[in-house]
């Protein structure tokens, strides 16, 4: 059951006897709470192909027990692509979550439901309710695992990013860009709104850019819901969100050198890193690719001597031009 | 192939026989029931001792004990009640928040424990499509290493010990914790509980925790004090002081955004066309003077003294 559906976790690992034991424990349950299945839809319900699914109903049609007497418990048939279970003997009902499926389920519910705007709250509270009760006492760890997600996007950008969703409309925005300390005025037409690592991001087709574009909604200034249909064209490619990646270096970023000493290390943790290198004595190197290198002249200001550009030469010394300007105005 | 297909039809026959009966079963009763146990007493043990904990690793809640006093093997069954899921029942729109749960996770360290609950859920007749509510994408992310085993602690109650590098350390340190909850803030995950050395609440980042987590103690020998909650203990630690001072700014027009958008007050510079003064709440004056020296020539403090003197200490620090 590892994996299945679930991208990379454990979709290496092959099919074990206990996987395939609770994927047939949940499979006639399925069929029985059902009125009419099929063999394709059940199939790929489960992630299965449709042969395999068979020997599944083949498998526990042939469960026999010897004793006292000897008898088969289940009786099923699949005659014609329709699925019937018509003795389900003791497995009918599927087994109880373990700590950790209700758990996965029950962090995820509260996520969402911690999300600013007008979604389905009444439904997501409806939900942890209801399986709240249906895990009983599985459901006591997951009070043990809490997410709070960032709050400084104002809740009603968010409801707004949501609304031009459901309605298919364009947005204009005022956006900040901290690295170049700017504000910039550009009309998206929103794709997904997408909640990766604590923050929330619009994602949409930029028409100033013409490219996908991620817009974090704590710099977003200004959203106003424009009376124009979204058009997204054909060839605007979302971010893969499980690529574990989500700003993708290009072979035409600059390769930025920064020499860090201990008080410098956050910007290890804080920035996406090509590499990261210890020197000793708390020294640490790193490399970052970035096709824009403004933010990163800001950045060695804000370091001062807890950092330095190495590479490449021109950008240190437009750090040091800086540096001297900034301290002018002070002289 | 054939070895594992024989064993979950075992394995099947087993779990169907012991939910069907009233009555404990011993060993020998089950050997007699259920096909494909070896003839030879030994090892049919063998194997019945791993089936037996296979299954509870599944979470099929095995009881062993015996119908009536006096009888000297004990026997075992699964209670019906124990095993199955009650009944629930979602409505369409409860049914597709839950398939966008359990996205959550994908990806990440409970991906499959979220796959597996939801397809008990649609075996109890859900329907929980996966591909809900387009348009909305939520993802949690666990690539901290120690986050599996501080889940499990947590989960089971366990302490654990690690090595942990402290802000401003460079060698890490071992730590003894009675982990209270694992808390995801802002993106990044920590872990709250309390310190056997210090002998007091603390909280780690797992992104800094080196090497592998160890558990040092039995599962529910941890005890979480009577209401706690990590999420205030994270925050607390985590959250900056609140704002109590103020500094006067001089910022070139038209810069100075990421500033200004906090700003009390802004004025026209008397005598400098081209300049700002700006009034900023301010905390930590360290914190806060690297900030505004990443605005370089741009922005300049006016007051306070050593606010000024800290920004001035970080330029000089870049041409150092």
């Amino acid at each position: 059951m590892t994996g299945r559906g679930g991208g990379a976790a454990g979709a290496a690992r092959p099919a074990t006897a206990t996987d395939r034991l609770q994927r047939l424990l949940a499979l006639v349950p399925y069929v029985v709470s059902r009125e009419a299945v099929g063999l394709a839809d059940t199939a790929e319900a489960f992630g299965i192909s449709e042969k395999e699914l068979v020997d599944d109903l083949n498998m526990l049609w042939c469960v026999e027990l010897r004793s006292p007497d000897p008898y088969c418990p289940i009786d099923l048939s699949y005659e014609g692509g329709e699925i019937v279970i018509s003795e389900a003997e003791s497995i009918g009902r599927p087994l109880r979550l373990r700590t950790d499926e209700a758990s996965a389920l029950l962090v995820g519910l509260r996520l969402l439901a911690e999300l600013p705007g007008p979604q389905d709250r009444s439904a997501l509270r409806r939900t942890i309710a209801k399986l709240e009760a249906a895990a009983g006492e599985a459901a006591q760890a997951s009070a043990h695992v809490l997410v709070h997600m960032d709050g400084r996007a104002p809740a009603d950008v968010q409801a707004r990013v949501a609304e031009a969703l459901r309605l298919g409309r364009r947005l204009h925005l005022s956006y900040y860009v901290p690295g170049r300390d700017e504000a910039t005025e550009r009309d998206v037409d929103p794709m997904r709104l997408l909640l990766l690592e604590g923050r929330a991001y619009l994602e949409g087709w930029c028409r100033r850019a013409e490219a996908v574009r991620l817009f974090r909604l704590d710099r977003v200034l200004a959203l106003t819901v424009l009376d124009l249909p979204r058009e997204v064209p054909p060839q605007a490619k979302g971010v893969d969100v499980d690529s574990g990646q989500l700003f993708r270096p290009s072979p035409d970023d600059v390769r930025v050198e920064l020499e860090l000493a201990q008080a410098g290390r956050w910007v290890a943790d804080y920035y996406p890193c090509e590499e990261v290198t210890d020197l000793g004595d708390g020294r640490t190197r790193v490399v970052l690719c970035t096709p824009d290198t403004r933010w990163v002249r800001r950045l060695a200001l804000r370091l001062g001597e807890d950092g330095r550009v190495t590479a490449p030469a021109d950008l240190a010394a437009a750090v040091e031009q800086d540096a001297a300007a900034a301290l002018a105005q002070y002289a | 192939m054939a070895m594992s297909r024989q064993k979950t039809e075992r394995l099947l026959s087993l779990v169907v026989c012991l939910l069907s009966s009233h009555r404990y079963l011993t060993a020998g009763q089950i050997r007699e029931a259920v096909p494909g146990y070896p003839e030879a007493f030994d090892s049919f043990k063998r194997m019945f001792e791993r089936d037996k904990d296979e299954l509870r690793e599944l979470g099929i809640p095995l009881e062993t004990g015996t119908n009536k006093a006096g009888d000297e093997e004990v026997g075992y069954r699964i209670s019906r009640q124990a095993y199955e899921l009650p009944e629930i029942v979602l409505e369409p729109d409860e049914a597709a928040v839950l398939g966008l749960a359990a996205r959550v996770w994908r990806r990440a360290e409970l991906a499959g424990a979220a796959a597996g609950g939801l397809l008990k859920l649609r075996a109890a007749g859900v329907d929980a499509e996966e591909a809900m509510q387009p348009g909305i994408e939520p993802r949690l992310q666990t690539s901290d290493a120690a986050f599996g085993p501080l889940w499990e602690a947590v989960r089971d109650a366990r302490p654990v010990s690690f090595r942990y590098v402290a802000a401003g350390r460079s060698v890490p340190q071992l730590r003894n914790l009675e982990p209270w909850g694992v808390v995801n803030r802002h993106g990044r995950w920590y872990v709250a509980g309390f310190d056997r050395d210090r002998g007091a609440e603390r909280v780690f980042r797992l992104s800094r925790i080196s090497g592998a987590v160890a558990f040092t103690g039995s599962p529910g020998s941890v005890t979480v004090p009577e209401g706690t909650d990590v999420r205030t203990t994270v925050r607390a630690w985590d959250e900056a002081p609140p704002a109590v001072r103020t500094a006067e700014l001089r910022i070139r027009s038209g810069t100075g955004l990421g500033l200004r958008r906090r700003a009390t007050a802004v004025r026209p510079c008397p005598g400098q066309d081209g300049w700002d003064l700006v009034g900023v709440p301010f905390s930590d004056a360290g914190w806060y003077a690297d900030y505004i020296a990443s605005f370089g020539a741009d922005v300049v403090v006016i007051e306070p003294v050593d606010l000024r003197e800290a920004v001035i200490r970080r330029l000089k620090g870049v041409l150092a």
